[in-house]
């Protein structure tokens, strides 16, 4: 039939060896087992013959297992023997209980083999001489990257050195390696010009919750189960938080957790949760959560883009007029309710005019969150939230909306309740303190020509950027200069290359760019240098979830080639900074470089989270806190896929304790243990954006969809994705296409005054006339080409904010006949 | 065969009257060479060719049930309307799949109005003119394809095997 069997798998044996694992990619972090075992064995289909303790002497029923074949490979190790691996989703898990997703189900199929996925992955550093990726050693790339760094330091000080880094959890991120490349960036080469992987400068994407005294991961998953109402905004948490979504939200809004809320909250009144979905655009969660609760049940907010801040001030307005306020509360535990009250003030017919919304529906809301409920209690209600707030109409102005009106209410530190971000990747921020005073706009600094070298550490701002074509084009040309300056050094050794490559950025425009990453991305149209770097299971990692659960991903293979963790990468570069600065007699300088002396990733870990607000430990901010120390990878180890949520209050009997709810005490994060209410006047279109859209016919929205993870890194190399969408699709409306000549599967041209993209188009009758949905940060069709370059006061961009026209470019064959176009909601 | 005449009231049955067909015939091996070389020599799976019906008898977008490649392993097959990739019968219109969803294993159904297959568990929904191609959905693999052959003369169907893994087995031949 075929040479490639698609109808078998290999069964772990009983004695494969087990190993925990925290799905890498989003921020929910399932729990997952690897299980791996010697090639040439596998188990038996009678349940006491395999690790699964499964029988497939007869047809599994449904939901006894999930088990694919992507869910399994075949790996080699460094001595050359292969080994049978899969990785399935763990039952025991409270996150996920079994279910895995369609990113984290293909985690086996993504460890690296040298002709599977992961076959593109980069195994030994490579520079660029010329036109040509050339693979070099370890002491070559780093005396060239230590040697300019080195040498900017001198000569232009460190504002010449320019990083792009993470700040997450799971893979690319961690606490070991946001601590690894954090001292490197912040302690040791002290520049202030970083931004983050997915913005434009050094700063957090939840200032104002965090001002306001509330951080933004407040409660727990179980909470999801419990609340009386879920007001979910800008979030579309089947395609993105998938496995919370499945096993928390659709517990409660199918009434399967009613007897759990009356055990917990006796005497209060109980039902299966109302949900109510702040949008403009009817996304996948809203189709779903009408099946599963029932349009009686489901409120879908379609708000005119960039408009929440008018809708939650009209809430809190009605609320306040209503009496539905949590007086008590507000008095004992916040500040500037009063003043709030003014700023906000919106009247329910402002609200509705601003927002596009009828009066009745507003009321609704109000109703379904805020209105006591028959037993006299105020609801419990669930603010989450994510991209649309985030990269909305000013992060801080909504942020500041919601949460006043979540302090009003009461809906945060009690069971059933939270205003929390839903979130991206994972968690695992433990840093220094970053050494500037000020947001600095990186990407428009580098389109001034500013900066010397630029470090893009597992990053892609070429696919994830605002205004990103702009910033594309010139870093390209810039970088451009580098390569000829390289090409024309033959024969030079490499101190001679440094000073050939300083003299191209320093007097003739250049940048120098260096990437550490799993693969060589676009990026390497334009980089010099590229490091390997590895990802969970090829190193131990720990990162938490939304709801704070740290874990501990085990390693159980060898990384390709020589990649190194990202921590140990950072440390590598630190060392050899250090032995320079030693053999120049600069001893103060070499000072700076010292403490890198790492030998495994949990050396770093054991650096980092775990000195963290210990006496005597130079300030060191990290989301494990000053007990972040109770932590040990041993402890990690044995408290398995459910680990421990931080902050850690205790070990008990070896056992880690935690945290599951934060505030519950009344006591917030300000120096008055007060929650502070922030005025947020509601604001309009930010004149940027206003002008686009005055200009141009369709609002391109942006965002994720649920198959593809990220920048498609991994499922760039997977037909299952890559099949599905050869080109970032956009959803628009089937009228519009029609005006355009546009059929499914047509390439349409998406532009404005910022810049231009292609895109397959994916007409759908859930999008409305003159609205569009982009597939963002895509391989191919980069929507922030399109982004406006506005930023918020903290420097937060605006992603979901853009307004372009549309024309039809052409058709590519192959995508009509292999590509379905058939609609994405389930309904 | 007898089988090749039960129209479409044989579809319209699932599971029982495949079991019964399948029960009395024994299971042919394909591999032509099978009986006369070692059986490690093959990389098929000994898939068991059984009729599935009449292209005729196949009433026109509407999913009918069989089982294959053995009774606990409940199919659909449709007949679409007009020409699909790996197709079969007059039109190249006519495709089965496994009904069971990949990511879990629940059954998935047909709804002819959008022409997909929809899991009501985790929401996934397959394009059967598209291969069996999640549209979207949290498996990682598309819907298992049962092969197909059609036979002009008598105008009958055969499952002939399978093209993916079916949800909750090693291996697609028990």
């Amino acid at each position: 039939m075929t040479t490639q069997i698609n109808d078998r798998i290999a069964l772990p044996p009983k004695d494969a060896q087990k190993t925990n694992m925290t799905c890498h990619f989003c921020i929910v972090g399932c729990g997952y087992h690897a299980y791996k075992w010697d090639h040439n064995t596998e188990g038996g289909r009678a349940p006491d013959q395999n690790a699964l303790g499964l029988d497939f002497r007869t047809q599994l029923p449904p939901f006894a297992t999930t088990l694919t074949r992507a869910m399994t490979n075949t790996i080699t190790d460094k001595g050359g023997k292969k080994w049978n691996i899969m990785i399935v989703p763990d039952k025991e898990c409270s996150v996920n209980s079994g279910l895995s997703s369609t990113r984290g189900g293909k985690m086996a199929s993504y460890m690296y083999t040298h002709d599977g996925i992961g076959r593109e992955r980069l195994k030994h550093p490579r520079i660029k001489r010329g036109d040509q990726w050339l693979d070099t050693s370890w002491e070559q790339a780093l005396a060239i990257y230590a040697g300019l760094t080195k040498k900017i330091l001198d000569n232009d000080g460190p504002d010449g050195l320019f990083y792009d880094c993470f700040d997450h959890g799971g893979a690319g991120g961690g606490f070991e390696n946001t601590w690894g490349t954090g001292k490197l960036m912040f302690s040791a080469l002290k520049t202030q010009m970083v931004r983050i992987h997915n913005r434009p400068a050094y700063n957090s994407e939840c200032h104002a919750t965090r001002d306001m005294g509330v951080g933004e991961l407040n409660n727990s998953y179980e909470d999801a189960q419990l609340a009386d109402c879920i007001l979910c905004t800008g979030a579309n948490p089947y395609e993105t938080q998938t496995n919370y979504f499945l096993n928390h939200w659709v517990a409660n809004l199918s009434g399967s957790t009613v007897d759990k809320k009356k055990k917990w909250f006796p005497g209060e009144t109980a039902a299966a949760a109302k949900i109510i979905i702040v949008d403009p655009r009817r996304s996948a969660t809203v189709a779903i959560c009408e099946q599963v609760a029932g349009k009686e049940n489901v409120l879908h907010l379609d708000i005119l883009p960039g408009t929440d801040t008018a809708l939650f001030n009209t809430l809190f307005t009605y609320v306040v007029q209503q009496g539905w306020t949590a007086k008590d509360f507000i008095a004992k535990h916040t500040s500037g309710y009063d003043d709030a009250v003014k700023t906000n003030r919106m009247s329910l017919e402002d609200g509705a005019k601003a927002t596009g919304l009828t009066v009745a529906q507003i009321k609704q809301a109000a109703e379904w969150a805020y209105k006591p409920k028959a037993s006299g209690h105020r609801p419990r209600t669930f603010h989450p939230y994510e991209k649309g707030i985030i990269w909305g109409n000013d992060n801080y102005v909504i942020q500041s909306a919601l949460v006043s009106l979540v302090l009003a209410t009461e809906n945060v530190g009690r069971r059933g309740t939270g205003v929390c971000r839903l979130g991206g990747h994972q968690e695992g921020y433990t840093r220094p303190p970053y050494p500037g005073n000020s947001k600095i706009y990186v990407d428009q600094e580098v389109i001034a020509g500013k900066g010397l070298m630029y470090t893009l550490w597992g990053t892609n701002p070429y696919q994830t950027t605002l205004n990103a074509e702009q910033h594309r084009l010139v870093l390209s040309k810039r970088a451009k200069i580098v390569d000829e300056a390289i090409s024309r050094a033959r024969g030079a050794s490499t101190e001679q290359l440094v000073d050939v490559i300083y003299n191209a950025c320093k007097y003739q425009g250049g940048m120098f760019v260096a990437a550490m990453n799993l693969y060589p991305t676009q990026l390497a149209d334009d980089a010099h240098l590229l490091f390997p770097a590895t990802h969970p299971g090829e190193m131990n990692l720990t990162s938490m979830n939304g709801e704070r659960r740290m874990r501990l991903s085990e390693r159980f293979m060898d990384p390709p080639g020589s990649a190194k963790p990202d921590c140990l990468i950072a440390a590598d570069i630190a060392n050899t900074l250090k032995a320079m600065y030693q053999k120049a007699g600069q001893v103060d300088m070499a000072k700076r470089f010292e403490g890198f002396n790492w030998k495994t990733e949990e050396d770093a870990f054991n650096d980092g989270f775990r000195r963290a607000g210990r006496p005597g430990v130079e300030p060191i901010d990290s989301q494990g806190g000053p007990t972040g120390y109770l932590a040990t990878y041993d402890l990690l180890r044995k408290a398995g896929n459910n680990g421990v949520q931080l902050p850690i209050k205790e070990v008990k009997d070896g056992k880690l304790i935690g945290t599951e709810m934060e505030y519950a005490d009344g006591k917030f994060s300000t120096g008055d243990g007060k929650a502070h209410f922030k005025p947020a006047p509601w604001n309009g279109l930010p004149k940027m954006v206003a002008d686009q859209k005055a200009k141009y016919r369709f609002w391109i929205n942006q965002g994720r969809a649920n198959e593809v993870w990220q920048t498609a890194y991994h499922d760039q190399y997977n037909s299952f994705v890559r099949d599905r969408y050869p080109m970032a699709y956009i959803e628009m409306n089937p009228d519009d296409a029609k005006a355009l000549g546009v059929a499914a599967g047509d390439v349409v041209e998406v532009y404005n005054d910022f810049g231009s993209t292609y895109a397959m188009a994916y007409p759908l009758k859930a999008i409305k006339a003159g609205q569009t949905f982009m597939l963002f940060g895509y391989i191919k069709g980069v929507a922030g080409d399109v982004v406006t370059s506005w930023v918020d006061r903290n420097v937060v961009p605006y992603y979901k904010g853009t307004w372009g026209g549309i024309k039809r470019v052409g058709t590519v064959d192959d995508y009509k006949k292999s590509i379905s176009f058939k609609d994405r909601r389930f309904a | 065969m007898e089988d090749i005449k039960i129209g479409r009231r044989f579809f319209l049955k699932s599971g029982g009257a495949a079991a019964a067909v399948a029960g009395a015939t024994i299971i042919p091996i394909r591999n032509a060479n099978a009986a006369t070389l070692p059986a490690s020599s093959g990389t098929t799976l000994p898939y068991p060719k059984k009729a599935v019906g009449s292209a005729k008898g196949l009433p026109l977008n509407q999913a009918v049930s069989f089982a294959y490649p053995d009774d606990s392993s409940a199919c659909l097959a449709i007949r679409m309307g007009s020409p699909v990739p790996g197709g079969v019968g007059p039109n190249g219109d006519i495709v089965a799949y496994s009904s069971f969803c990949t990511h879990m294993g629940c059954p998935v159904g047909y709804e002819p109005g959008t022409k997909t297959f929809k899991c009501g568990c985790h929401f996934s929904i397959f394009d059967p003119e598209n291969g069996g191609q999640m549209v979207t959905g949290q498996a990682t693999e598309d819907l298992p394809r049962i092969l197909l052959e059609y036979d002009a003369k008598t105008d009958s169907i055969h499952a002939v095997g399978v093209d993916g893994l079916i949800y909750g087995r090693q291996s697609n031949v028990l």
